[in-house]
């Protein structure tokens, strides 16, 4: 695995412990103001006042109520793909097939419990079994990326990824053919009604999706740095070799990983469709996981580092889609912030080694 | 394109001088020195052996040769001038050419294209007149090269030819062929070694580097011993034409292995003549073929508080051993320790029987560099109690048990949560050390143990092996360092192409016993 997911603690630098501090400031800070000014000189080439355009985005998903609401609300189903992506990138499993996993997971959720609640099921049933049933069909699809990686040592990232292909058109195909609503004109399934849903937090309309999310990915990272299950799985990823010398089973760790971290891509897909969603109408494709791979390595897969970033990010996708009603700015903008930082945070590290290398000599 | 195989010396001077000498070379690594005070000359008209085993220091001498890498000390001379070779490009302009182990030709193009590849960028190469010289030049060496072949179509003995030929059409006058052998079949190799004998008969030099004796015996006209980076010894033309194949191998065998270096007596009295204990580890039958060297047959047993050595030149099948033995390849036939099977178990269950490894591979697979030194004591316990209760890390155990290793083995590190990877490689064996050593241990395989440490440390780890075998642990050494067996072993084996050729006492017979083991195993 990259050295850059290797949150190595004790790293001494020399210099005084009052510029250490300034530097560390300045290396979190710089490159977020440094991603903030470059995405500012594209929108004044687009003709968009930069300023007004930040303000907008600020005022329409953190400061208003309802902004804010929105914006806690989709962090849940991205938390869980965090979660996802921090096991199994941790354990050197590159699963990029999040994608095919959650929306099959999805489209099964969305087909089977509008029917459980039109049969009578209570709402607590119906929710759980929709959880466990999309926990259940996310690991399924990586069944075969996983035995072919861990005993045939396939390489993951085209399995996955191909299986992602197959996963998204196959659950288009169950929405078209096998799930259609009949009571509507477009192809979707049918929409599980709002007080079937996962309920809302207190007096707000944040989903308690928001919750679930918060304790998985909490509960992955500790899972990750304070279990021996864990440790196991970073000796797996950080060196495989010294894995098989201390006679862990590297092929039955493998499959664990590809099962968790495609269960919890899989439970993201239940908990967007039970807390927000209700239905999947066809061609439906969020492609909530490559999205959210840039942000679980900009926080170095640490679990709430990833909360951080997850809420910023959510952020910014709920008030750039505001502002691309009202600015005419598009709302993948948002992507691209998120790829200016990855560049200007990348710099950043590279400056940093540079003067740690400086400071040795 | 002036090659000097056209301009052929029919006959040679009667004493002509050196084409390339080394004077002096000295390369340090950090915390290794790869090459100490290493001199030698090159004739035109001779095949000149680089003798020694990996990690000699044969690999160095020739980064520096081909421009790769800079000496620290000494310099290089080239026809009498001394020289600074900053690139392998620019050491080809000196007239050194250099045949890599692994083939560095692109294997997607054609061969008069990866001839051409060098060439001006802005002019079109001139493919026909090149595939003319090719076939011309390859004629005269008696050998036969399509250039209009794929090279990825070639075979690997073929592709060798090739690329020897495009050194010496870029006017190589002296030639070095790095590990040339070592993936070819062995009638490709015949023929490498006949394709060495004529390109001399033309005056040319060539360095050929091998750590395979027969070979060296067979197509050298000098031979250089390498050994620990140093000088070990080297043998002329005359003096090697004057013994027989066995006097010389014998000779040979002695300065691979450091018998002449003075120390041979070492410190502390051969331990044989001891009581030994009963039998702790039993092998029979063990076969593996799944490495480089598939272990063939290997039988032997191991006292409780004996030390026995194994001995051989690297790569002959001791690291497939070690392997087998602990559980990390599949294998057949019998392990026994203390009366009990384990030859079924993974590697966790032999090591909860009491059977422990320390890998020579310190890095590669013994630790995890990024992780803290506490985690790496602990790295084949993952889970146990008291550092893991109900699979919850227990980070007071950990730390507390680290500290005590850390004082115990004296191991120099910043804290027991500094990454094992900033350590230097003395203290990262220790790390290995202490978490072999200690708890249940009843039988301890060292692979190389002393491999790349400085001689305080080897010091250590020396006295850590007896100390291990005085308190009734088993314990295999193996070595490749014959001084190193005659000081610590009571017994010792000799395995040569993966199997046990025999066991010998470690009396004052013994250093003759094995280099005869040695030597008879090199004939087929």
């Amino acid at each position: 695995m990259s050295d850059v997911s290797l949150p190595v603690a004790g790293g001494k630098s020399g210099g005084k412990p009052g510029r250490d501090w300034l530097w560390m400031l300045a290396l979190l800070i710089g490159p977020l103001l440094a991603a903030l000014a470059l995405g500012g000189l594209i929108l004044l080439a687009m003709g968009v006042n930069p300023l007004s355009y930040y303000a907008f985005v600020v005022e329409r998903s953190i400061l208003r109520p309802s902004g804010l609401e929105a914006t806690l609300t989709r962090m849940g189903p991205l938390l869980l793909i965090a979660a996802s992506l921090i096991v199994a990138f941790r354990a050197g499993i590159w699963n990029l097939g999040g994608d095919g996993q959650f929306l099959l997971a999805a489209v099964m959720v969305a087909a089977m419990t509008p029917l459980m609640h039109e049969a009578g099921m209570p709402v607590w049933l119906v929710l759980v079994t929709g959880l466990l049933t999309g926990a259940v069909i996310g690991a399924a699809w990586s069944v075969l990326p996983a035995l072919l990686k861990a005993f045939q040592g396939i390489n993951e990232i085209i399995t996955t990824l191909m299986m992602s292909f197959l996963g998204v058109s196959f659950a288009n195909v169950l929405v078209k053919l096998a799930f259609l609503d009949p009571a509507t004109t477009t192809p979707q399934t049918r929409t599980l009604p709002v007080e079937a849903r996962l309920p809302r937090l207190f007096d707000t309309t944040v989903s308690s999706g928001l919750l679930i999310g918060l304790v998985v990915v909490v509960l992955v990272h500790l899972m990750m740095t304070r279990t021996a299950f864990g440790m196991r799985l970073r000796v797996v990823g950080a060196n495989p070799r010294a894995a098989v010398h201390a006679g862990l089973s590297v092929p039955k760790l493998t499959i664990a990983v590809f099962a968790i971290s495609a269960a919890l891509a899989g439970l993201s897909g239940a908990v967007d469709i039970l807390g927000t969603q209700g239905n999947v109408r066809a061609d439906w494709n969020p492609a909530y996981s490559l999205t959210v791979v840039p942000l679980v390595f900009l926080a170095r897969l640490n679990g709430f580092g990833s909360i951080a970033y997850v809420f910023l990010f959510s952020a910014l996708t709920i008030g750039g889609e505001s502002a691309a009603r009202r600015l005419g700015v598009p709302s993948f903008f948002s992507l691209v912030i998120v790829a200016l930082l990855l560049i200007t945070l990348g710099l950043a590290e590279y400056a940093d080694k540079r003067r740690r290398a400086r400071a040795r000599q | 394109m002036q090659s000097p195989v056209g301009a052929a010396v029919s006959e040679p001077p009667a004493t002509p001088g050196p084409v390339v000498a080394l004077k002096g070379l000295t390369k340090r690594f950090p915390g290794v020195i790869a090459n100490n005070n290493v001199s030698a000359q090159i004739f035109p008209g001779e095949v000149h052996v680089l003798l020694g085993e990996n990690g000699a220091g044969k690999s160095t001498l020739v980064g520096m040769l081909s421009g790769l890498q800079q000496p620290d000390q000494g310099h290089i001379e080239i026809g009498g001038a001394r020289v600074t070779v900053t690139s392998p490009r620019h050491a080809l302009s000196l007239g050194i050419g250099t045949v890599f182990q692994h083939s560095m030709l692109v294997p997607s193009l054609s061969v008069v294209d990866n001839f051409t590849l060098g060439g001006t960028w802005w002019k079109r190469p001139d493919r026909e007149g090149q595939a003319a010289r090719i076939v011309e030049t390859a004629a005269r060496l008696g050998l036969r090269v399509d250039p209009f072949a794929l090279v990825s179509t070639l075979s690997l003995g073929e592709r060798q030819q090739v690329e020897i030929l495009r050194a010496l059409m870029r006017g190589s006058r002296c030639l070095i062929l790095d590990e040339a052998t070592a993936m070819l079949t062995p009638h490709e190799a015949v023929s490498l070694g006949e394709l060495m004998r004529r390109l001399v008969a033309e005056g040319l030099a060539i360095i050929f580097i091998t750590h395979k004796l027969n070979e060296a015996l067979a197509y050298g006209d000098r031979i250089s011993v390498l050994r620990l980076g140093k000088n070990a010894g080297e043998i002329g033309p005359q003096e090697l034409r004057a013994q027989t194949d066995a006097g010389n191998t014998a000779r040979i065998i002695a300065l691979m292995f450091g018998a002449g270096s003075g120390s041979a007596a070492g410190e502390g009295a051969p331990r044989s003549g001891r009581e030994p204990g009963p039998l702790v580890l039993e092998v029979a039958g063990l076969t593996a073929g799944a490495g480089r060297i598939p272990l063939q047959n290997a039988t032997f047993s191991v006292h409780r508080g004996e030390i026995l050595g194994l001995a051989g030149i690297d790569g002959n099948g001791q690291k497939e051993l070690a392997e087998a033995l602990s559980g990390q390849v599949p294998s057949a036939g019998s392990v026994r320790l203390n009366g009990r099977e384990i030859g079924g178990m993974t590697v966790g269950g032999r090591r909860a029987a009491g059977l422990r490894y320390v890998t020579d591979d310190r890095l590669g697979e013994g630790t995890v560099g990024a992780f803290p030194v506490a985690v790496n004591f602990l790295l084949k316990e993952i889970g146990s109690t008291p550092f893991w209760q109900k699979g919850l890390e227990k980070p007071q155990a950990i730390r507390a048990q680290a500290e005590e290793h850390v004082k115990n083995f004296d191991i120099r590190t910043p804290g027991v949560q500094t990454p094992v990877g900033k350590l230097s490689g003395g203290n990262i064996q220790k790390v290995l050390l202490a978490r072999e050593l200690t708890g249940s241990a009843e039988a301890v395989i060292f692979a190389k143990p002393t491999y790349g440490l400085d001689v305080q440390n080897i010091r250590a780890t020396r006295d850590r092996i007896r100390e291990a075998a005085e308190a009734g642990k088993a314990v295999l050494l193996i070595s490749t360092d014959l001084d190193e067996l005659l000081e610590l072993a009571d017994r010792i084996a000799v395995i040569d192409r993966g199997r046990i050729r025999g066991i010998v006492d470690n009396d004052a017979r013994a250093r003759d016993a094995i280099g005869r083991l040695m030597s008879a195993g090199e004939e087929p």
